[in-house]
């Protein structure tokens, strides 16, 4: 039963790390940003302090890995959600390209917007 | 105070009816009874004709699977107390084929299990004379929990995935791959892990997780498989980014 040599692992990884990444992170992250500074609990830094805490390399390493992954997690968690729980399997294809695409021009308009600063 | 209760039964005589019907039947309702003390029953006293499969009665042959109200349980560990008032619809498993009345056609998942070679599989015997194969309790405990499964499907009807993509090899057989994937006797790896990491194996699987939650013998296939996935993975990267290396 030897098939064609699969990508799937490739997906996977991305899957399960962005979905690893994305749980630790976006709480804490949509909790300070979300709810803590607005709601005054933590004082709101200045712009000038958050643009400098952006520009430097690990932050936006950081910002960029948890984009960039977070969004290949939603692809492929999407990619199913269609082609299982919409029966969908005829578009196999285009829902992969769109799916896995929409991630990929996340993750470079993140690159530009990271690094454009 | 309720003395019965009611059972749907899915009937289905293939020389007497095209699809199948329901037959309702009312037995007594017994604080030590379970579905299959009821299917017995209307076999000794109402209908000789009803058609099952049975054996142990006690959650080891994995013989009595079936679907009561929607869900596959083991009927020999299923009371019927938890039903009432009723009725009990009782269905065969799903994701199967049908033979007759209760009885699932299993061959496919026969097939599928074989591929998965779930016995030790060595590149050389070790002759005789060097004694049995060594295990520590450490090394028994690795695999201990995946040896638990004793074949009843369950996890092949809970599966959405088993219903949608018919090939895709299935909880049980991909647990009991890992059962011998990490034994410390066997060097069948790489053998099962050609097959499982391709299409219809491990990453068909979209971790519904609802074969976990059926299991009876709380084997976890989804966590098996969860664990191949990432063992799988970093194969594949370790092959991409180490060509060189042992392939």
């Amino acid at each position: 039963m030897k098939t064609r040599k699969s990508i799937d692992p490739f997906w996977w990884s991305l899957f399960g790390t962005g979905g690893v990444i994305a749980a630790l992170c976006l709480p804490a992250l949509l909790f300070l940003n979300g709810v803590a500074i607005p709601l005054g609990w933590i004082e709101a830094p200045s712009y000038e302090h958050v643009l400098t805490l952006v520009k430097n390399s690990l932050t936006r390493l950081f910002l960029f890995v948890v984009i960039s992954l977070s969004l290949f997690h939603w692809a492929h968690r999407f990619r199913f959600t269609l082609y299982d729980g919409l029966q969908l399997k005829h578009l196999n294809q285009l829902i992969a390209v769109l799916c896995y695409g929409t991630a990929m021009i996340g993750t470079i308009a993140s690159l530009y917007t990271l690094w454009g600063l | 105070m309720q003395t019965t209760i009611s059972l749907e039964i899915q009937r289905y005589r293939p020389e007497q009816e095209s699809e199948p019907v329901y037959q309702s039947y009312e037995v007594p309702l017994r604080k030590d009874w379970v579905i299959l003390d009821a299917l017995n029953y209307i076999k000794d006293n109402l209908d000789g004709s009803l058609s099952y499969r049975w054996s142990c009665r006690m959650g080891v042959c994995g013989s009595c699977g079936m679907m009561a109200n929607g869900t596959p349980v083991l009927t020999c560990a299923t009371f019927l107390e938890t039903y009432a008032p009723g009725p009990i619809r009782v269905e065969p498993l799903i994701n199967f084929p049908v033979i007759r009345d209760l009885i699932i056609d299993m061959s496919e998942f026969i097939t599928k299990l074989k591929q998965m070679k779930p016995w030790i599989v060595r590149e050389e015997e070790q002759p005789l004379s060097d004694g049995e194969y060594l295990q520590t309790p450490d090394q028994l405990t690795e695999y201990k929990q995946y040896s638990m499964c004793i074949n009843c499907m369950l996890c092949y009807a809970a599966c959405p995935i088993v219903g949608l993509e018919p090939g895709f090899l299935g909880p049980a057989a991909i647990a009991l791959a890992q059962r011998y994937n990490f034994d410390n006797r066997d060097q069948g790896k790489k053998q099962r892990t050609e097959i499982l990491k391709e299409d219809n194996g491990i990453y068909e699987c979209t971790f519904v997780g609802e074969c976990s939650i059926v299991c009876p013998k709380s084997v976890d296939p989804a966590g098996a498989i969860q664990r191949y996935k990432v063992a799988a993975a970093a194969e594949w990267w370790k092959s991409l980014l180490l060509p060189w290396g042992n392939r």
